[in-house]
């Protein structure tokens, strides 16, 4: 029985961590500023964690057969504990977990406690159930006036955020249900929901963060490579959750600016 | 106490008083157990077919029909609440909590019989209550076991959001006045009835672990409550306590001002705790039969006493951590992310020690120990993905996806799963005076542990490749498609596994019937209940109040006579 629970305990130890570290399945590729970071702060933690798991899975396994009873003839060592192992665990468990946390600490004070830079693309998300909306501020660079009483999803973009026209600054915004962005600069993001939480999740831009009703949420990302990206909801939203999905298309800016040319164009 | 002296002098006679609103804790107990065992196989009934409805999304199943998406979440809603309140916190406290800790520390019953019965048939209808959920209009709610606002507050927000949402949180507000009543009992029970001799450092770690837990749900479910009572204000008379201004299909919704965040704030704040509600008495449980079946004293049993009450303290301040991507204050998260690494560290210190208790032993393997030597592999696996997840940076790709459904079964699911079945397989002799199956016992163990570690670790993948959690489809998302595989491997592997606990099922009733006769200490374990008679007397120990000499985990005493020195032993030259 001990040698069962050995040769079990060990083979889910290895077969589970092969599959991390082999990445059979894995975080997508990042293609954002943020990637390198979040992405080193994952390894790392990967290391320390997968070797505690590791030797704490391999201990179990190994105890449980070399210390199975084996008749009278075993010898059980009589103690209580040893203060000075119970010290030296407690103070280096103590010292990985404070000092991994320590070091993810900068990349989050990078991606949260700082605003977007100076130049960087306004784009407002507004999620709602079951569909996200990008606006753009246009040639003056500021954000008309929404109104609830406006609103109207079934109508579609500017409709759908009850954006009112009667606004002077207004006027040249831009919503659309697909996001456009120019490579290589950041976006200032401001996210907002119209009736319950959804949360705006671009994994390849390792992005993350709820969109809440009455709240308008300030985030920034920078994208690095073109391409298309999909957006999910991450946060329970109802019965279309599942479907809640989004496109970015990462552009150059030549390629963004006649984007939002053509779309001014077109309300026009 | 005289009181309970007083309802003690004579066992009820008649069958109502006997086994319904019996006043005796080993009733209420088992009454505890068995609405739990209920609760597991509806709850994981409800699993089953959310995995099925995952891989094959069209499927007619006789009497349920097609599964709809909505369905799926209402599954999943009642899934969650089931297994948290009913199951995960209803049997290890509720359940063997209410049988053993008087036992344990010498007591006739509990403090408060009257209030425990009432605590009992209180959870009772709570039950009843979220059950009835299903059956109501539009069906049970599908906000989620967390409930979040404003979802889980506007009843045109969803199927499901009108009379079945009110009811998920009556049932819940239920289930906080039970607890609460129940924890009171606890408390006073361990603080006053223990026998002579039975200090608090000669407690068995299980009694400690009922004791902190009991704390932990006075503080927590009065806050659960609150919230609720403030949501049903919320849908039903018109505050706004977590709804703004919100537009919903068109309609602007009569809420203003309300915070969203508010009910994520109160609702973690008992949350958390109620991780530790569910896993603390299994850590209890897990290091008396460690100890027990090591032929070992527990090691570092002070140590043990001291990481409970540290992982009970640091577990009311470590809620925020849900909250990483809530759009709470992100210097609050850095404060969250620290505290929530460090109660990491009496998780690692209770690890340590059973490994510890475990080395230089002599150890038995009857299906008691299997389980607690699967809660310990069980433990370390779904504690070390914490770390992942207490780290606001690594929430940005890990929040809301897969890798958390992986941790939190694991941590709180299967290892305490593992623990109300090590309890089980280890108290069933002196509950019903026979022992289980061992065969069927082994047979379902190496089902179990494999079934839930093929279950689960795979979902820490599908995390990294970014699934997010409660979707009931992977078709609408491209980057979905190739991780449906793996999605089906799992309900495979669910479907095995569910099979398997039939087995314990089976051995369970049958053995309840066939099984081998009991002795009074089968296990030759040290603690007080196994000092008294098979199945215990109505007031415990027979007449005569055990009096307690020796420290709870004596095994292999040098120069002791036999290799385990009962709590009650006379005190000899070679004891200490």
């Amino acid at each position: 029985m001990g040698l069962a629970l050995l040769v079990v305990i060990w083979l889910i130890t290895f077969f589970s961590t092969y599959f991390f570290a082999a990445k059979t399945w894995y975080l997508p590729t990042g293609m954002s500023a943020a990637t390198a970071g979040i992405d080193h702060q994952f390894a790392v933690t990967f290391l320390l964690m997968g070797i505690v798991f590791v030797l704490a899975q391999g201990a179990l396994g190994l105890f449980v057969w070399r210390y199975r009873d084996q008749g009278a003839a075993t010898r059980v060592q009589y103690s209580h504990g040893n203060t000075k192992l119970e010290v030296l665990w407690t103070t280096l468990t103590a010292i990985m977990f404070i000092g991994l946390n320590l070091m993810g600490s900068p990349i989050w004070a990078a991606e949260r406690f700082a605003p977007a830079q100076a130049g960087a693309v306004p784009v407002e998300v507004t999620g709602m159930q079951f569909a996200w909306y990008f606006r753009y501020a246009g040639v003056d660079g500021k954000f008309g006036r929404t109104d609830p009483k406006l609103q109207d999803a079934s109508a579609g973009n500017e409709s759908a955020i009850g954006l009112d026209t009667t606004d002077p600054a207004a006027k040249d915004d831009v919503v659309t249900g697909t996001m456009y962005l120019p490579v290589n600069r950041e976006v200032d993001l401001t996210l907002r929901a119209e009736d319950v939480i959804h949360s705006f999740f671009v994994p390849s831009m390792r992005f993350k963060q709820d969109a809440v009703p009455g709240l308008a949420i300030h985030m920034h990302f920078t994208p690095t490579q073109t391409g298309d990206y999909e957006i999910a909801c991450a946060e329970l939203c109802g019965l279309g959750h599942y479907k809640m999905h989004g496109m970015l298309h990462v552009v150059s800016q030549e390629d963004f600016d006649k984007w939002l040319a053509a779309r001014e164009a077109e309300k026009q | 106490m005289a009181t309970t002296a007083a309802l003690h002098a004579h066992a009820p006679q008649g069958f109502i008083r006997k086994y319904i609103f019996s006043l005796d804790h080993k009733v209420i107990g088992l009454q505890y157990y068995f609405l739990a065992l209920v609760a597991v196989f509806v709850g994981m009934a409800l699993s089953l077919l959310m995995r099925i409805h995952m891989i094959w999304p069209t499927a007619v199943l006789p009497l349920i029909g097609e599964i709809k998406p909505e369905t799926y979440l209402s599954l999943l809603t009642m899934h969650g609440t089931i297994m948290v309140f009913f199951v995960l916190t209803t049997a290890p406290q509720g359940g063997f909590g209410n049988y053993f800790l008087p036992i344990q520390i010498g007591a006739p019953d509990m403090a408060f019989p009257v209030l425990n019965m009432l605590s009992f048939w209180t959870t009772f209808v709570g039950f009843v209550v979220l059950i009835a959920a299903f059956f109501v209009s539009g069906g049970a709610p599908l906000h989620g076991w967390t409930g979040y606002t404003p979802l889980s507050a506007l009843p045109s927000a969803g199927p499901g959001e009108q009379l079945g949402a009110d009811l998920w949180i009556t049932s819940i507000a239920i289930f906080c006045i039970a607890s609460l009543m129940g924890a009171l009992n606890f408390i006073t029970t361990t603080l006053d009835l223990r026998a002579k001799g039975m200090s608090m450092m000669r407690m068995p770690l299980t009694c400690w672990a009922w004791f902190i837990t009991a704390i932990l749900g006075l503080l927590a479910f009065g806050v659960l409550l609150s919230a609720g009572i403030l949501l049903l204000l919320d849908r039903n008379l018109g505050t706004s306590f977590y709804v703004p201004l919100v537009v919903v299909n068109g309609q602007i919704m009569a809420h203003k001002g309300g915070s969203p965040l508010l009910w994520q704030h109160l609702f973690w704040f008992f949350g958390h705790p109620e991780v530790y509600i569910a896993i603390l008495p299994g850590m209890g449980v897990a290091s008396q039969i460690l100890s027990t079946f090591s032929r070992k004293p527990i090691f570092g049993y002070k140590a043990m006493v001291y990481a409970i009450m540290a992982i009970g303290l640091l577990g009311f301040m470590v809620w925020g951590h849900h909250m990483f991507m809530s759009g709470m204050s992100p210097y609050s998260a850095f404060a969250f992310s620290v505290m929530t690494m460090a109660i990491g560290v009496p998780s690692a210190i209770k690890t340590f020690n059973w490994l510890g208790t475990l080395y230089k032993g002599r150890i038995r393997f009857q299906t008691p120990m299997l389980f607690a030597i699967g809660f310990v592999s069980m433990f370390v696996s779904g504690g070390l993905s914490g770390p992942f997840l207490a780290q606001p940076v690594l929430d940005i790709p890990l929040h809301d996806t897969a890798f958390v459904v992986a941790h939190f079964h694991l941590i709180m699911g299967v290892a305490a799963i593992f623990g109300i079945f090590a309890a089980t397989y280890y108290w069933f002799p002196k509950m019903f005076g026979r022992m289980m199956n061992e065969t069927l016992g082994k047979v379902h163990f190496f089902a179990t542990l494999i079934g839930t570690y093929c279950i689960f670790m795979p979902m820490h993948y599908l995390g990294l490749a970014a699934q997010p959690r409660r979707y009931s489809q992977f078709t609408e998302v491209a980057y979905l498609h190739r991780l449906i595989p793996l999605n089906e491997f799992i309900t495979y592997v669910a479907i095995i596994t569910v099979a398997a606990q039939f087995i314990f099922l089976f051995n369970l009733f049958w053995s309840m019937k066939k099984g081998a006769k009991a002795s009074d200490n089968p296990w030759e374990a040290t603690t007080l209940e196994w000092s008294t008679a098979t199945p215990p007397p109505h007031d415990n120990f027979g007449g005569h109040t055990p009096v307690v000499n020796h420290g709870p985990y004596e095994y292999n005493v040098p120069g002791a006579p036999r290799d385990y020195i009962m709590q009650t032993d006379p005190v000899t030259a070679e004891a200490h």
